[in-house]
């Protein structure tokens, strides 16, 4: 899966989670960006996008999370 | 009823759609109030989420306080003013194994282990005793699921200084306070974590990242299972089964195969499961749960299929057989009206995907489980909660029997010139008192369970019944009928303020059970004349609409009462002056006071 196949999942995720058709992310998108992204949230972001993927993110990796760019390389990663 | 929350759910689409899922519930009428406390040992957040969801499904509107992060106990010890202010209906209380703080230490003696134990447990007793005195309301508490280790691998369970034997006596201890104490509830997250798998359940993941007791997948199946005691508590169990015969209660189709053909019974395996299934049913007579039949058969061939000398289901066991060609959703209406439930007590019993569906568009309310294949029936009825026991009565034990008497007097009316001959015949006997301690529960239950015959709908705890029955100026009636038939328990419920020389009538039941018995006039006329004898001038009677109470819309105009009064939403107030004397209206029961 590439970059732009993974991020047009990625978005669908989001916009579930958000419940909000418009939202849109890049590389640099941060928790800042979105209204509704706080720490309990993030915990159901994180389970959603595993759950679509068909991947387990581990602690350390979640740890290194610090924006959307670093989560699709992860993504990305544990496809591979 | 919300298809994807009826079990078995898909968890992460409820998680990740939980916004949209909730406003869609959020439209649904007649959304009944309740306040519920979490206080949590750890991360409660999505388990509330959750809660909100399953609760919206039974028509539950919840007010939530949360607890701040592992504060349950300072919350209830040492109060904390949001709780207070949200006057909870239902405190549950989250915890896991993880808010164990001492386990056993392989050098202490037994006598060591016996105080830490004590110790623990008592953690938790004062907290229990606490809230009760506080809030009066039921307490839902988690018991503790297994460890997700064991050091001493299959000894941890029987030594005494084993995490898993610390757990299960510290669970045993919490089993006997539940057993001693109306109004606890224990929420057996261990049965939970052992049926979803104790190893994914209890991933250290969540607990080291986000301090969640279990993986966020089994945080559905948890809220389910709290919401299944909640909604028992406010009354909104099913009542009854509609089953489907071919296919469904044993192998093949009677009408086809011959009953001589059908897998039921020990000799096969197929025989065996649809047994085995069977008996599950049956097993539920002893709670209260009616058991009807709605099949598309000739009459005679559903009999005959019964009368299989291996089925353990018999003709006898069901209230109502409907067996013939019509529609199911027109059945299960009729059946409903005929034993004066209403078609959403019922659950829907059908190996066949079409028909779940149609009952699903045509009567809506019924739930229809996805049963799957025959082995795995039990499976998902058992798992959906339709029935949660909370409280088990004597009453529950009869309710069958009732419906059947009910049957035999249908079949009785028949033969009567007039209605009164018919009710005479009947040899009825009624108590009507105020209030006695040994019907409190059920009295509590009655004002939750009761629909249809509910003027107000005002809904009581037990603490709540207890409180009306000592307060000096309340009246308080239960009515309970009995008749040549049997005994029908308590049926009818009023409680009535005294306001000066005037008595005002808050609540006014009857059970559907006893309906067109003139048990209400009975009632009406031992209130009547206790108001008398206080000096009481004037009853003043209320009439609020909700989707289900249309019955007795007409109830105080046929006690003679005037309408006094009618506010925009349709409530109405009706009086009637007793200074001049009052006429009994009832001269079929026998009343005894």
């Amino acid at each position: 899966m590439n970059r732009t196949e993974i991020y047009e999942k990625l978005t669908a995720v989001f916009q579930d989670v958000f419940d909000d058709d418009g939202i849109e992310i890049n590389d640099s998108t941060t928790a800042a960006d979105i209204e509704d992204w706080d720490s309990l949230t993030h915990i159901m972001l994180l389970s959603a996008v595993e759950d679509e993927f068909g991947i387990k993110f581990d602690m350390k990796a979640v740890q290194g999370l610090k924006d959307v760019g670093a989560m699709v390389n992860l993504i990305g990663e544990l496809l591979a | 009823m919300h298809i994807l929350l009826q079990f078995p759910f898909d968890s992460q689409l409820l998680l990740r759609k939980r916004k949209s899922i909730k406003k869609e519930l959020l439209a649904s009428p007649g959304l009944m109030e309740k306040h519920i406390a979490i206080l949590g040992g750890s991360t409660a957040h999505d388990i509330k989420d959750m809660l909100e969801l399953f609760l919206l499904d039974q028509g539950i509107l919840p007010v939530f306080f949360e607890s701040e992060y592992n504060q349950y106990w300072q919350d209830a010890m040492f109060g904390n003013p949001e709780l207070e202010e949200l006057r909870p209906d239902i405190i549950f209380i989250h915890t896991s194994n993880r808010n164990i703080t001492g386990f056993p230490d392989l050098e202490d003696s037994a006598e060591a282990v016996d105080s830490l134990l004590e110790q623990e447990y008592q953690h938790f007793e004062v907290m229990w005793d606490k809230l009760r005195e506080a809030y009066h309301c039921p307490i839902i508490q988690n018991n503790f699921e297994y460890p997700f280790y064991r050091l001493l691998g299959n000894r941890d369970v029987s030594d005494i200084h084993g995490r898993t034997n610390f757990i299960t006596r510290l669970n045993q201890r919490f089993y006997e306070y539940a057993q001693a104490h109306e109004q606890f509830y224990i929420h057996d997250i261990n049965y939970l974590a052992a049926d979803y798998g104790l190893e994914k359940w209890s991933d250290p993941f969540y607990w080291h990242m986000y301090k969640y007791c279990c993986c966020m997948d089994a945080i559905p199946r948890l809220a389910f299972s709290v919401s299944n005691i909640i909604k028992s508590l406010f009354g909104k169990n099913k009542k009854a089964f509609a089953l489907d015969l071919d296919n469904t209660l044993w192998g093949g189709i009677v009408g086809d195969d011959g009953v001589e053909n059908l897998a039921i019974g020990p000799e096969t395996s197929m025989g065996q499961v649809y047994t085995e299934f069977q008996q599950y049913l049956k097993a539920h007579k002893k709670l209260g749960v009616l058991l009807n039949v709605v099949s598309k058969n000739e009459h005679e061939n559903a009999i005959a299929g019964l009368k299989h000398p291996d089925s353990v289901l018999t003709p006898d066991d069901f209230i109502s057989i409907k067996a013939n060609w019509e529609p199911k959703s027109r059945n299960l209406v009729q059946m409903a009206e005929e034993l004066s439930l209403l078609p959403e007590s019922f659950v829907f019993v059908d190996d066949n995907p079409a028909e779940r569906a149609i009952i699903r568009q045509q009567v809506p309310g019924v739930p229809a489980p996805e049963i799957g294949e025959v082995e795995h029936y039990i499976n998902v009825i058992d798992r959906s909660g339709f029935f949660e026991v909370t409280n088990l009565s004597k009453d529950d034990f009869k309710r069958n029997e009732m419906y059947k008497e009910n049957a035999r007097r249908a079949e009785l009316q028949a033969n009567f010139g007039s209605y009164e001959d018919y009710l005479l015949s009947l040899k009825m006997a009624a108590t009507i008192r105020p209030f006695e301690s040994i019907y409190m529960s059920r009295i509590a239950q009655l004002t939750n369970k009761s629909n249809q015959f509910n003027l107000t709908t005002k809904r009581y705890t037990q603490e709540e019944i207890e409180a009306a029955a000592v307060d000096p100026d309340t009246v308080t009636l239960y009515g309970r009928l009995e008749d040549c038939f049997g005994d029908n328990g308590v049926v009818s419920v009023v409680i009535a303020e005294v306001k000066g020389d005037t008595l005002d009538i808050i609540l006014w039941l009857m059970s559907c059970r006893v309906l067109k018995r003139d048990m209400e006039f009975a009632m009406m006329d031992e209130l009547a004349a206790k108001a008398q004898r206080r000096g009481i001038k004037k009853l003043v009677g209320h009439y609020y609409p909700t989707p289900k109470n249309a019955m007795v819309k007409d109830f105080y105009a046929l006690q003679g009462f005037t309408k006094a009064d009618k506010d925009e939403q349709g409530n109405t107030r009706w009086e009637l002056d007793i200074s001049e004397g009052y006429k009994k209206k009832q001269h079929v029961i026998q009343v005894q006071n």
